[in-house]
């Protein structure tokens, strides 16, 4: 049952390192509800560790990580914890499913060709509902009415129509009744997403706010129920294999706590539309990194000719940078929204305090 | 005057410390006998609740650390709940 991993060696610089990635990973899990993953699992590689190792290393921070980001938000009344355990256990299959159909490729076509359809994956999925979310928000910033409540998508809407008997549970933060069927492929999805490329929630936020009709905050913290429900299920199976390296999921998760809080307070302060703006951002810019690798993984099957070594590591070494400018960006986004929100709030006070003549 | 008295009073100096303390001790701890640690906690089967177990310790520990940090930072959330 048990496997043998080696783990590294952990000095000073490794450790700082991880923290730091741990707290920027953080930050954006704590505002849009995930997404601060993906850059983990290379960020561990990248250090010596083996890739399935930082897989299960990422996903034993993940959970506790997601849980202490969903209790924060909760206080703040933005969790659907009903929704959140219901899509999670959806997806807890999505996540098993996910990992069978990657041995089956890897045992089929080898490490290239599970390499391949991960980045296919990445940009097909980021393509489609990353340019949705992005579309969506500049459309409602450059609208000029980012104060309004966000609109129930038509989708949404006949989803929430149809009624089947015996399947109806009512959702708080749709304020409506749905169907759990459709609840199941939706949060199937987001598993079989999180197994391939380590973020479900891009795929669950967006359907919980189109297909479902959540509003973004709500949407964006109840997948924190939906990441610890998975990441729970997923670091006990890794567990069982001995593959967990509880040094770098604690080291990471020092990080990450400090950075999930941050984020969860932030969305206090932003209007709806900048979580679609962050989320929007990163996928878009990670569907880049992602594409840039699909050459080398076909060049390594043979499907193209071979590309040399130099061209593989300037593609390499490009995608990981991009990679991580799109979460730095991501979090200086948030960082930027809280800012400038503090401030607002701050001048409101101001205002009112000279209004009842307390200055 | 009040209000900022109170304000200052609120400030949760004692807990941020103690909870501050227990987060060093613990990674002190993992830090120093790494490699007992890693013995340990990959042998899977029932060891597999080890490092689970720790995951939760330290969330709740690290996470109650470093709410109150921001708290003293005066980073906390908007008064009015955004929705």
């Amino acid at each position: 049952m048990h496997e043998v991993a080696n783990f590294i060696n952990l000095d000073t610089a490794n450790i700082v390192y991880l923290f730091l990635v741990g707290f920027v990973g953080g930050l954006v899990s704590g505002f849009i509800g995930s997404g601060g993953a993906f850059v983990l699992t290379p960020a561990m590689m990248s250090l010596g560790v083996p890739g399935l190792v930082a897989v299960a290393s990422n996903m034993c921070h993940k959970f506790p990580k997601a849980l202490i980001g969903a209790l924060k938000r909760a206080k703040y009344g933005q969790v659907d914890v009903k929704l959140g355990i219901v899509l999670g256990i959806s997806a807890e299959a999505g996540v098993l499913y996910g990992a069978h159909i990657q041995e089956n490729i890897k045992k089929a076509f080898g490490e290239a060709g599970s390499n391949l359809y991960v980045s296919v994956a990445f940009v097909v999925i980021l393509a489609v509902v990353g340019g949705l979310v992005l579309k969506d928000a500049l459309k409602t910033y450059r609208s000029g009415n980012t104060s309004e409540e966000e609109k129930v998508t038509k989708l949404a809407r006949w989803v929430q129509s149809i009624n089947i008997p015996g399947t109806m549970v009512y959702f708080k933060s749709l304020n409506a009744k749905i169907s759990v069927l459709f609840t199941i492929p939706l949060g199937f999805a987001t598993g079989m997403l999180a197994a391939t490329i380590a973020v479900g929630g891009f795929i669950g936020v967006p359907s919980m706010i189109y297909v479902m009709g959540a509003p973004s905050l709500m949407a964006s913290a109840t997948e924190l129920v939906i990441a610890f429900v998975m990441g729970l299920g997923g670091s006990f199976k890794y567990a069982l294999h001995g593959l967990v390296d509880i040094r770098l999921s604690l080291i990471i998760l020092a990080g990450s706590l400090f950075g999930i809080q941050l984020g969860a307070i932030g969305t206090t302060y932003v209007k709806p539309f900048v979580i679609k703006l962050v989320m929007g951002v990163i996928m878009v810019i990670v569907l880049f990194s992602r594409g840039l690798m699909v050459p080398v993984y076909l060049s390594q099957l043979g499907l193209i000719q071979t590309l040399s070594e130099n061209t593989v590591n300037l593609l390499k070494n490009t995608s990981f940078i991009i990679m991580a400018l799109a979460l730095i960006l991501g979090a200086s986004i948030v960082l930027g929204a809280m800012w400038k929100g503090r401030r607002e709030e701050k001048l409101l006070q101001t205002e009112g305090a000279i209004e009842h003549g307390k200055i | 005057m009040a209000d900022k008295k109170s304000s200052i009073k609120k400030k949760p100096y004692g807990k941020l410390v103690i909870f501050g303390a227990v987060v060093i001790t613990l990674y002190a701890v993992l830090l120093m006998h790494q490699g007992l640690v890693n013995d340990y906690f990959v042998r899977g089967g029932l060891y597999a609740f080890l490092p689970i177990a720790a995951a939760f310790l330290i969330s709740y520990v690290h996470g109650h650390f470093t709410g109150y940090f921001w708290t003293m930072l005066g980073i906390e959330a908007k008064k009015k709940e955004v929705k």
